[in-house]
Order: structure tokens, then sequence, then C-alpha cells
């Protein structure tokens, strides 16, 4: 995770477009200026990170389902639920499950887990929206395939 | 049996927290109503999955930006509907 630069998601454990289901995986930084603030002495990752974690998670569903022909932006978070805290070192299992694809529009059903217990859930929904530019869909499906997008659902970025 | 209005009705109640009273087969959903384009994806969810179709929002919302339709064709709920049940005779077809 690398919250400087609000890169949420470290890898993709799997993904199956059949299923509509991800699993990515994620550790929660030791250090971050984050926790001088949230809060001094009892460091706890912001519930908002995690809803933004779990939104990248789904994010990587849905442009496998789109094959990287359009660009998902979160445009609703309905039921979130910050069940336990999510503290410095962990480990989290980001999952994200394909709910319905509508027209322009997906929406998911998330959750975190950490050695098997659930940390927070929600679902969210995304418009799906031509790329703004090439250039940006080139840095997408680069930073896909940092993170282990399966190489065979990865387009040929040129 | 509940009609197709009935359940768009209902679904429009609980989403966007409107009494049901006010909304009418007559109703425009973003004049009258105030349902915004977000609103509408939360609606156009729940009527998917109702009736198993896909509400063709895309293309309805391009033909009115084209000057192809107007919004009454496809936000007044009685066109709304008939929209819907077109879409389930389709699927049934």
């Amino acid at each position: 995770m690398q919250i400087e630069v609000f890169i949420l998601v470290d890898r993709i454990r799997s993904l199956s477009i059949e299923n509509g289901l991800v699993q990515c995986e994620s550790a929660v930084p030791v250090d971050s200026s984050i926790y001088l603030g949230h809060f001094p002495g009892h460091p706890i990752l912001p519930g908002v990170l995690l809803i933004e974690s779990m939104a990248q998670t789904a994010g990587w569903l849905i442009l496998g389902l789109t094959k990287f022909e359009r660009f998902p932006f979160l445009s609703i978070v309905n039921e979130a639920k910050m069940r336990d805290f999510v503290t410095p070192g962990m480990q989290l299992l980001l999952e994200a499950r394909l709910l319905h694809e509508g027209s322009g529009f997906f929406k998911t059903s998330n959750r975190v887990l950490v050695d098997g217990k659930l940390k927070c859930e929600a679902e969210t929904t995304f418009r799906v929206m031509p790329f703004p530019s090439p250039v940006f869909r080139e840095n997408v499906i680069a930073q896909a395939g940092r993170v282990g997008f399966p190489g065979e659902l990865l387009p040929n970025a040129g | 049996m509940s009609s197709t209005f009935d359940t768009v009705a209902n679904i429009i109640a609980e989403t966007c927290d409107i009494p049901r009273e006010n909304i009418k087969p007559e109703s425009h959903a973003i004049d009258d109503l105030g349902i915004d384009s977000l609103d509408f994806l939360d609606i156009a969810f729940a009527i998917d999955k109702a009736f198993g179709i896909k509400l063709p929002l895309e293309q309805w919302t391009q033909e009115v930006n084209e000057g192809k339709a107007t919004t009454e064709q496809y936000f007044v709920l009685s066109n709304l509907c008939a929209r819907i049940d077109e879409l389930k005779a389709a699927k049934g077809a």
C-alpha cells in the first residue's frame, strides 16, 4: 500500500472474469505520516482509505470485465461498515464481487479481511466511461502489469 | 398482481425517500421528482434486478443529448414503464 501516491492495492492474487470475482493483497504501512494525526499513540488506517482500497480492488475487476476499454469512476458507496480496527503492518485480503453490470455502470460488493476475519465491507457503484486520454489508458495498463493483472487479460498497450 | 408502475414507484420511493403518494404515472423523474443522474443509477440497478432487464441508459442519454429524443420519452414514469414492458417482452420473445 503506497498511501502517499494513493495506490492502495499491492498485488492481484486472483481474478475471474467468469465468476466476476477479484482478490487482491495489500500491506498496511508500518510507518506513515497519516498516523501522526490518526491517531497519536493509537495508529489506525482511516476508514476512507479502506473504502478507497475496496474501490481500487473493484476497479481492477471492472477493467478486466470491460477489457480496458472503459475506466470505472467511483460514484456511489453504500452500506459501508468498518467492523474492526486496521492497524500498521496488517496484511489485507481485498475482495470484490460483481453484483450487476448495468448500462454504463457496474455495482460490486466488497470486503476486507485480515487472517480470515472480516474488517470492513461496502457496496460500490461505478460509472464506466471512455478513458480520458490514450496516455491515461497506457498508464493504467502499465500499473496493471505491476500489480500482477493476469497477462492473458491485458490488452496490448500500444 | 403488482403492475410495472407500482414496482417502479415503490423502488423510487424507497431509493430516493420520496413519499409514495407523490409518485404518479405522469410524474417526470427529473423535473417533478428531482431525481438526479446519480440517484437514477440506484434506481436503474433496482429496476434491472426487479425485471431481469438492462435499461439502456447510455443509449437514452445519447439520444437526448443529440436531440433525437426528449427526456419526457424516457423519464415520465408512464413512458419509462412502457419502455420496461417492451424490454420485458423482448426478453421473453
